[in-house]
Parts: C-alpha cells; sequence; structure tokens
C-alpha cells in the first residue's frame, strides 16, 4: 500500500510534487517525493531534524537556485506548470509563491516600506492605491490595529510577533497563490504563536498554506493535512485528524507519540 | 519498533494509569464475585462486603480519571497514547457501573435474604449466567492487559449468551408468578438480579469495544459482530 496516498479526490490540487529527488552536490536529500498539496488547505511538513521538510519548502520556490550545488529532479507542477522546467522569471515565481522564514526578516526600512517595497516591485499603483494595499495586507495579517499610526517608524522597532507579522503581511501583499512558512513561530513567545495561528486559519480562505515546524502540537492545531518526512522520504501523507489519532504506519506513530528514538 | 518513549516520566504516567485501571478491575471483579457468593449461599456478610466497597470503586475510578486528566494537561498525547487514554476513561466509567450493577445484586440478594422466600426459585440458571458475566469481566480485564483483539472479540460473542440466559430466565419467572402469585415479590428480585447480570455482561462487552479501539483506532460501538470482524481482519 502506497502510504503517501495523495488527499481525496475532490480537494482541487494546488501544487503536485511528481518523482522529485534533490541533491546537495552528491548528496541525495529528498528521495522520489510525490505530494499532492491540496488548494486553499493548510498542509504541515513534519519530521525530525535533516529529514528534508525544509529542503522540500525550498525547493517549491527554486529558493535552492542561489546556491549552484545544489539541484532537483522531477517536477513541481503549479495549476499544472512545472515550475523547475520553467521559463518564468524566478522572481516572479517567488511572487506567487511567498515565504516567511524562522527568525523575522524585515527590512531596514519603514514598516509601511517593508510592505510597499515587494508590491513596487511587480506593479505600478498609484499612492492612494499602494496604501490601500499596505492596510489591505496589514489588516489581513492581523496587524494594522497594532500599526497604523507608526507606519514611519522602522520594521525592526516591532516586537518578534509583531515582525513576524510584518513579514507574513509583505508576503500577502503582493498575492502570492501559495504562502510556505519555515517554523514561522519557533522563535515567538505562545501568545504571538496564538496570533499567527489564528491568523494561518484565516488566511487558508484565500490562500493555500504549507506550513513547516518542529512543533507537532501546532501541526495538529492549525493543519488540514500533514506530511511526516524521515530521512528524505514522504513516509505518510494524510488528514490531519488520521494521522495524530491513527497514522497508518507505525514510524509515524512512533515519531507522533514522541517514540522517537 | 519502539514501545519507550522519549520521556521515561510519560511512559511511567502512562503505566501508573493502566496499572490503577487493573487495580481498579480486580477490585470490580472481587465485587462481583461476592454478590455470586452471597446469591449462592443467601450469606448476608458476603453482601455488606459487596457494599462497602462501592464507595472504594467509585473513588478509584475518580483517581484514574484525575490522573488521566494530568496526563493529556501535561503531555498533549497523540495517536495510540491519546487512544489508550480515551480508552481507559471510558473502560474505568464501565468498571464503575459494573461495580454498581453487583452492587444492586447485593441489595436485591439481601431483600430476597430477608424476605425468607429464598426456596424453591430458581436459582441454578442465575449462577450459571452469574459465572458467565464474572468470567467475561475478568477476561476483558486480561484482554485489555494484553491489548488483545482475538479475545476483545471473544467476550463479545460471549455476551449474546448472557443475553440469551436472560431472556429464557425471564420467561421461567413469568411461568413461576403465574402459577403462584406469592413469588411475585421474590420474582421481581430475581428479575432485577438477572438484569444486573446481564448489564455486568454488557459492561465487558464493552471493554471490549475500547480494547478494539485503542489497537485499531476504529469505534465499533454499535457494529454488528460481522461487521466488526470484517473490519479487524482488514487491518
Amino acid at each position: 500500500m502506497n502510504m503517501a496516498e495523495p488527499p481525496s479526490p475532490t480537494v482541487p490540487i494546488k501544487m503536485a510534487v511528481q518523482d522529485l529527488n534533490f541533491y546537495y552536490g552528491k548528496f541525495l536529500a529528498l528521495k522520489s517525493i510525490n505530494l499532492d498539496i491540496p488548494e486553499r488547505c493548510v498542509t504541515a511538513f513534519i519530521g525530525p531534524s535533516g529529514c528534508g521538510k525544509s529542503t522540500l519548502l525550498r525547493a517549491f520556490n527554486r529558493m535552492f537556485e542561489l546556491y549552484p550545488e545544489q539541484r532537483a529532479e522531477g517536477s513541481i507542477l503549479l495549476d499544472g506548470e512545472n515550475l523547475l522546467t520553467s521559463k518564468q522569471d524566478v522572481a516572479l515565481i517567488r511572487a506567487r509563491i511567498g515565504m516567511v522564514f524562522q527568525k523575522p526578516t524585515p527590512f531596514p526600512m519603514s514598516i509601511f516600506d517593508n510592505i510597499a517595497f515587494g508590491v513596487k516591485l511587480f506593479e505600478n499603483l498609484p499612492r492612494v492605491e499602494l496604501e490601500e494595499r499596505v492596510e489591505w495586507a496589514l489588516r489581513k495579517a492581523a496587524l494594522w490595529d497594532e500599526v497604523k499610526d507608526k507606519l514611519p517608524q522602522n520594521g525592526a522597532s516591532l516586537s518578534g510577533g509583531q515582525q513576524q507579522r510584518l513579514c507574513i503581511a509583505r508576503c500577502i501583499a503582493i498575492k502570492p497563490e501559495l504562502l510556505l512558512l519555515d517554523e514561522p513561530c519557533s522563535a515567538l513567545d505562545p501568545i504571538s504563536t496564538g496570533r499567527i495561528e489564528e491568523l494561518i486559519a484565516e488566511l487558508k480562505k484565500d490562500y493555500t498554506v504549507i506550513i513547516v515546524t518542529h512543533n507537532m502540537q501546532q501541526a495538529a492545531r492549525v493543519s488540514d493535512y500533514t506530511a511526516y518526512m524521515y530521512l528524505g522520504e514522504l513516509m505518510e501523507f494524510g488528514e490531519t485528524e488520521q494521522m495524530f489519532l491513527k497514522p497508518r504506519r507505525r514510524e509515524t506513530e512512533d515519531y507522533i507519540t514522541g517514540r522517537f528514538g | 519498533m519502539n514501545e519507550k518513549h522519549l520521556s521515561s516520566q510519560f511512559d511511567s504516567d502512562l503505566n501508573s494509569v493502566c496499572s490503577q485501571l487493573m487495580k481498579m478491575g480486580g477490585l470490580v471483579e472481587t465485587q462481583i464475585q461476592r454478590a455470586i457468593k452471597s446469591l449462592a449461599n443467601f450469606s448476608v456478610s458476603e453482601i455488606n462486603d459487596v457494599l462497602d466497597s462501592e464507595t472504594l470503586v467509585d473513588q478509584m475510578e475518580m483517581e484514574i480519571d484525575r490522573a488521566i486528566t494530568a496526563v493529556v494537561a501535561r503531555r498533549q498525547p497523540a495517536a495510540r497514547d491519546l487512544r489508550l487514554l480515551l480508552a481507559i476513561s471510558k473502560i474505568t466509567s464501565n468498571l464503575e457501573r459494573a461495580g454498581d450493577e453487583a452492587y444492586k445484586m447485593g441489595k436485591r440478594v439481601k431483600s430476597l435474604v430477608e424476605s425468607g422466600e429464598t426456596r424453591q426459585m430458581p436459582i441454578g440458571d442465575l449462577r450459571v449466567a452469574s459465572d458467565l458475566a464474572a468470567n467475561l469481566i475478568h477476561r476483558a480485564l486480561d484482554a485489555f492487559a494484553r491489548l488483545d483483539v482475538t479475545a476483545a472479540i471473544s467476550i463479545y460473542k460471549e455476551d449474546d449468551l448472557i443475553d440469551r440466559e436472560f431472556k429464557g430466565f425471564t420467561r421461567k419467572l413469568i411461568t413461576y408468578m403465574m402459577e403462584d402469585p406469592h413469588t411475585i415479590s421474590s420474582s421481581l428480585d430475581l428479575l432485577f438480579i438477572a438484569k444486573a447480570i446481564e448489564r455486568i455482561g454488557d459492561h465487558a462487552k464493552n471493554i471490549s469495544e475500547f480494547i478494539i479501539y485503542i489497537v485499531h483506532g476504529m469505534d465499533v460501538r454499535h457494529s454488528k459482530l460481522k461487521g466488526i470482524e470484517a473490519i479487524v481482519q482488514s487491518e
């Protein structure tokens, strides 16, 4: 039985990963990954350190191309188009697939410009519309009420949790189709984490979200589907509720219940 | 295959809840055995023991639930740990109710003894059924300790036997009451005892359903035996 079965066919698929191999030099870090990411759902990647979940996430927006010794084989289809062979400008791909990292990475500029910067790269909006877009993104990221009176202040002046929401707002501002969150809460306190999780639930109404997390309870709380990875392989993929109540594989159950040794 | 958690404290918490459950099970078993003995001998001293241990069983149920709540709050268990704890909580309720039924048996035996109408009643049938029921509770606890699904399914089958005994016994009592209305009062006592025995069998059956849930993650309550066997085999 294929343990990494795709979700039920009734769910539309946003991204399809097919026979993906990924190499760091000669090291095979992802082994023949096949995975369908359902549209407008939250999919969580879990697994021990070094299992390849961040590598997989970084393959989705071709982040690895920044490093010459890294390469990917196979295909990653976004709405049917293979991103790995696409002639599309990689900056445009990354505009369609936004990413938020473990540590908040605000640009060294004002809160307003943090959001406006990316928008200006892709769209030539009149000032009023740009301001509207900034407000819209900050509202979507549940940050507007906290920053509306200090938009000219430097982004770094915000708290860690606010900075992370600023980064999410920056992603959303260019209206991506897919949001990749690489351990977005691991540097945050429980209250900021709660806000981000609330935000994720809100964002999935409009976006497809993929989250990498080390916190299994977080995966259980926020995701609709969960993928368990181990040593570069996709061990099991299924509905989160099923994965946390009765996973199909013993290995998944051992990891989820803390028996992984 | 790893049986132990990374956290040995977690293991010891779960083991402690399981042993508490087995202890409670042992207590309920004794309670049922004593109720049966009191019925066989019409001895009041046994009855008092049954009635006295009722409070202890209730306390153990609450104590186990408290321990489960603590593990859930501190460990956020998932998958088979979560299934185990949910099942134990349900099993304790079933054990407590089985204990209640033993208590009810005791009270009815007491009423029979006090009425003095203990002769010429069909006690033999009840003893067979009550031995069956006590045996089922014992085997259900044993199947839990070994997480033995095959044993759990066999309990399922045997509970039907007790149900049939109960129906047959009810019919027999009706004939007694029709023939001699003087036996109505003691027949009713016996009917309640028979019902309590039948319920003890049901609780053993419920416990076996939770064993299947722990092992296979499937809720087989309100399912037919054939369906359960098919589901378990398909796993």
